[in-house]
């Protein structure tokens, strides 16, 4: 099925909580909605699944128009953060009930339960009741109740909010593969920006109601259409200075003038807010076309593989992060670099206006 | 498929709109018809207009005078119970055991006392406040104090206040209680390091976390005592003289006493508005609060 | 101000523990430095909260002390420990002001007047809470609500030791990033024992001089975060610590080269050949295994690339054994391909524990 969401909002009271947004989620695709906490994804999850409807515009599955169609009958499966299942239940059970509720033959309740338990490693712990697994194991449980459903809709509400992180990690990497082999639309909610590049498929970035952006994941992260689509997008937060480009120079936050290069080279005169994300401010100073500033280090953070400097520069404060250890003390002023070739560069209302061109990776 | 309203759901709302019309809306139109007319029996009805309405607003006629009477005796009658119900609720909420078996055999005996038919309360406190026969009214007598419920106005209203305090203080420490269990450990952990006094985890944690529970329980005791009927009409029938005459028990003797159908049919829709504007302003004070904590 | 001593530590929540499984905490003895900070890393269930619970004093263990500056605090409630603790979810006095909430840990000792005011306003101040201070509790944001938790602990002169509970739990991930490096500041600024529980690594290792890793009861490697990602004591440490983790296969150990299925890894030294019955592993990081083009190195084949933004991680298999490589800007290969190792950094694991140079 597709799912259309045409020029959808919702107000509660004098509260907006969900203002104009309009996205088209593809047969058998994976979407993630990724956006900070309060910024539309649950609510719009509940749109999409029937359980509320908008104050304006249509939902329309498959060409026909659902809008204040109830959740019952729509077919629509959801994941929640908590870990819900039946308590009572065994696994097994707890994944067949969406089957036992519509009345399947025996045999093909069993074989659609062995095959979910299988995709998601369960098969040992079939008899047991969910208060005896792991939290990794219980989520696994209403995942697979959810894919057994076979609906045409699978919602996930940060579904790997609660488990550790190493468990996260493994659901994380095996989703994909998960998904790929049912036919039906995935939407899925987060508020990491490294969950959603290692999901793949498409993201559409949430801020405050609104849809900031929508489109093929690793295209959404290299060329943000708005900064607030840049900014939900980075972790560590983006780096941002303004701009004031004069007769080919810009002025640095150091107060210095540089000349403009890179995706800065071609733009007119005027304030530009610039923004990069952590990996495109280098330590040291730059080479070729680079421009290098000085600054103080506020924090510095190691976690063995990578370093993650935090520096002021002029009024501004970034983060860089480089890989292995690097031992720099607060205080320390340092030379930071960034590459104008390999920055984002906004207008004053927020929207791109100049990017590097986007060569996707293999 | 893309029928989006149903009409059959009408249906199923059907009998709900018409037992509701039965139990409520035609009694209520009736009571309101006859609060407007004045009979001496014989089913013989006059116009009346709002007469009633207007003496029983007006203290200086007997009627009015009568009504003010009882609706300041169901009031003092609330203050009382409320401002001895709720801290006791709270304290024995407070002392209840956290865990455990302990917490079930609590459980059940607070709930006891709830689960006793109105009536049988009031029987039950009506032969043991007795002070011939009754175990708690023979035994204060014998040790000097003089207690009568039937011949003396403050041994009457202490002995429905005790009695409506052993009946319902229980809601309130049960509603207490599960507002204190909803408050996770980590801030007891916070307020033992904080240094916090036993009075300063009471003030600034459970207090206000139990408020809105707390709300509930006020609104509910407050609903109930103001409408008491059952007990005090079982143990004193009003007495002695008209000193445990609340209004409804005064309702009953004008309309079923006297068979002033007219009178009481006005007093009781008065009542009934007073009821539901001290409802509507907990209400509002309730929701204000909610949307303050937002 | 204090230096925290385990001495002989141990738990167990059931009587009369029989094996080692059944204790929560396993027999340990460790002694952290005054003015450290330290993070309890470790999966749910490993032990870590125990501990943590033990230092605070909520539990009283079942075997040996705990010492803070020498001093034996093992029976002393919590509240004569001069500790403060930040939980995972915030707690702060609803109906209180924030300077109410600061204030209340002082008030509660008996102090009044200015001297309150000053360090409340001085706290509010290295917490960045000076806006908000007329403002109630109940209605400010978690991290705000967070950041009075640990103020209310900072603004005791007297604490010892900070004790953090998953404090980062409910924060979203780019205010994450800014109390993150404010409590590193803090710190920095204020000289105090920290110790910070968590199952998020990335929060460990970035907070933390010294990480614990703890696994089923016991600490299984402390040291510094960059000793942890490059130097893995145990395998467990490798897995748990680097997203994603450290690459474990088993393998044959002849001399200077590893055969893991029949294919040959040469190793930075020689090592002796293990006793019969040992398992032995080769562990090595990703960040340290860069794919290549086919035949430069040892073979492999691709599964499939993840493009996680800063970095590409391939899924390769070698010899049948799954592996997670790094892959460099610009490199374009499926299929039939090769991974360069490192030889320093690829390390011999005899039953899980690290085979040290002799």
């Amino acid at each position: 099925m597709s799912l259309v969401l045409e020029r959808v909002g919702r107000s509660v009271g004098a509260e907006r909580h969900i203002d104009d947004v309009s996205l088209t989620l593809e047969r058998g695709s994976l979407n993630v909605l990724l956006g900070p906490t309060l910024s539309g994804k649950t609510s719009l999850m509940r749109l999409m699944a029937g359980l509320d409807h908008p104050t304006e515009g249509r939902v329309i599955v498959d060409g026909t128009d659902v809008t204040g169609q109830h959740v019952r009958r729509r077919s629509v499966a959801m994941v929640y953060q908590q870990f819900i299942n039946y308590p009572s239940l065994t696994v097994f059970e707890n994944i067949a009930s969406p089957l036992r509720v519509s009345r399947r033959p025996r045999e093909e309740i069993e074989r659609k339960v062995r095959e979910a338990a299988a995709l998601l490693k369960l098969e040992p712990y079939l008899k047991r009741t969910p208060l005896e697994l792991s939290g990794g194991q219980q989520q696994r449980t209403a995942i697979a109740r959810a894919l057994v459903k076979g609906a045409d809709l699978v919602l996930l509400d940060e579904p790997l909010a609660n488990l550790d992180y190493k468990l996260r990690e493994e659901l994380r990497e095996e989703l994909p593969r998960i998904f790929a082999e049912s036919g039906a639309v995935f939407v899925y909610a987060t508020t990491e920006p490294m969950e959603a590049l290692l999901l793949g498929g498409n993201t559409a970035t949430l801020w405050q109601g609104r849809l900031a952006q929508f489109g093929p994941t690793p295209t959404v992260y290299r060329r943000p259409s708005t900064i607030t689509s840049a900014r939900v997008f980075s972790d560590p937060p983006l780096n941002t200075m303004r701009l004031h480009k004069r007769g080919g120079q810009v002025v640095l936050p150091t107060g210095e003038h540089a000349t403009a290069r890179g995706i800065l080279a071609g733009l007119p005169d005027e304030t530009y807010t610039v923004g990069f994300r952590a990996e495109q401010l280098r330590i040291g100073r730059g080479e070729g076309e680079a421009m290098t500033m000085t600054g103080t280090v506020a924090v510095s953070e190691i976690t063995g593989s990578e370093s993650f400097v935090h520096v002021d520069v002029g009024a501004e404060r970034w983060v860089a992060v480089c890989p292995g250890v690097l031992e720099v003390e607060p205080g320390e002023r340092i030379d930071v670099a960034i590459d104008p070739h390999r920055v984002f560069a906004f207008g004053h209302d927020g929207a791109l206006i100049a990017a590097p061109p986007l060569v996707m990776a293999a | 498929m893309d029928k989006p309203l149903n009409q059959k759901a009408w249906l199923f709302v059907l009998p709900v709109l018409l037992i509701v019309a039965f139990s409520a809306l035609i009694p209520l139109m009736t009571v309101v018809n006859y609060s407007v007319q004045d009979t001496f029996g014989n089913n013989q009805f006059f116009w009346n207009g709002i007469g009633w309405y207007i003496d029983l607003l007006d203290p200086t006629t007997d009627l009015g005078g009568r009504f003010l009477d009882a609706l300041w005796r169901n009031l003092l009658f609330s203050a009382i119970i409320l401002a001895i119900e709720v801290p006791l609720g709270i304290a024995v909420a407070l002392s209840m055991p956290r865990d455990g078996w302990r917490v079930a055999a609590t459980l059940v005996v607070l709930a006891l006392p709830m689960l006793i038919p109105w009536n049988v309360v009031g029987t039950i406190w009506q032969i043991f406040a007795r002070e011939d026969i009754g175990l708690l009214g023979y035994v204060v007598n014998r040790l000097g104090i003089p207690y009568n419920y039937t011949a003396d106005t403050l041994s009457a209203w202490i002995t429905i206040v005790v009695m409506d305090v052993w009946h319902w203080t229980s809601l309130v420490a049960l509603l207490c209680y599960a507002g204190l269990r909803s408050i996770p450990d980590a801030f007891y952990q916070a307020a033992r390091i904080d240094g916090a006094s036993r009075w300063a985890v009471f003030m600034n944690i459970q207090l206000p976390k139990m408020n809105r529970v707390l709300l509930i329980a006020v609104l509910l005791r407050f609903m109930d005592s103001f409408m008491i009927y059952t007990e005090p009409f079982v143990v004193t029938g009003g007495g002695p003289g008209n000193s445990t005459t609340f209004v409804s028990i005064d309702l009953v003797k004008l309309a079923l006493g006297q068979f002033d159908l007219g009178k009481a049919a006005a007093m009781s829709i008065v009542y009934n508005l007073i009821i539901l504007a001290i409802c509507w302003v907990f209400y509002t004070v309730m929701t204000r609060l909610d949307a303050r904590r937002g | 101000m204090a230096r925290i001593e385990l001495a002989d530590l141990a738990h167990h929540y059931r009587p009369n523990p029989a094996t080692d499984a059944d204790y929560a905490l396993k027999p340990m003895h460790h002694v952290w430095d005054q003015g450290g900070a330290y993070a309890l890393l470790g999966p749910s269930g490993c032990g870590k909260t125990t501990l943590l619970n033990i230092i605070s004093g909520l539990l009283i263990p079942s075997r040996g002390r705990v010492l803070f500056d020498g001093k034996d605090v093992t029976h002393l409630p919590t509240e004569s420990r001069n500790i403060a603790q930040v939980f995972q979810f915030p707690v702060v006095y609803d109906t209180m002001t924030v300077y109410d909430n600061l204030a209340f840990p002082l008030r509660n000792r008996g102090l009044r007047g200015p001297a309150v005011d000053a360090r409340v306003r001085e706290i509010a101040a290295l917490l960045d809470l000076t806006p908000d201070l007329t403002r109630r509790g109940g209605g400010l944001t978690a991290d705000a609500k967070q950041k009075i938790s640990l103020g209310r602990g900072l603004v005791r002169p007297d604490v010892a030791a900070i004790l953090f509970d998953e404090p980062l739990t409910v924060i979203d991930p780019h205010l994450k990033w800014e109390l993150r490096s404010k409590l590193k500041a803090l710190h920095r600024a204020l000289d105090l024992t920290m110790i910070y529980v968590t199952h998020d690594q990335t929060e460990a290792l970035t907070f933390a001089d010294t990480v614990v890793v703890m696994h089923d009861g016991r600490v299984v490697q402390m040291g510094r975060p960059d000793e942890l990602f490059e130097k893995p004591a145990h395998t467990f440490v490798g897995h748990f610590i680097g997203s994603p983790g450290m690459n474990v296969l088993p393998a044959e150990i002849d001399g200077a080269t590893a055969r893991v299925g029949g294919v040959g890894i040469p190793l930075a030294r020689g090592y002796t050949a293990p006793a019969a019955g040992i398992r032995t592993e080769i562990g090595v990081r990703p960040e340290f295994a860069r794919l290549a083009p086919a035949g430069t190195g040892v073979p492999v084949r691709v599964r499939r690339i993840e493009d996680l933004g800063r970095r590409r991680i391939a899924r390769v298999e070698l010899a049948g054994h799954p592996m997670a490589v790094t892959v460099p800007d610009g490199l374009s290969v499926s299929g039939e391909a090769s991974v360069l190792m490192e030889p320093a950094m690829v390390h011999v694991y005899a039953d899980g524990r690290l085979v040290e140079a002799a």
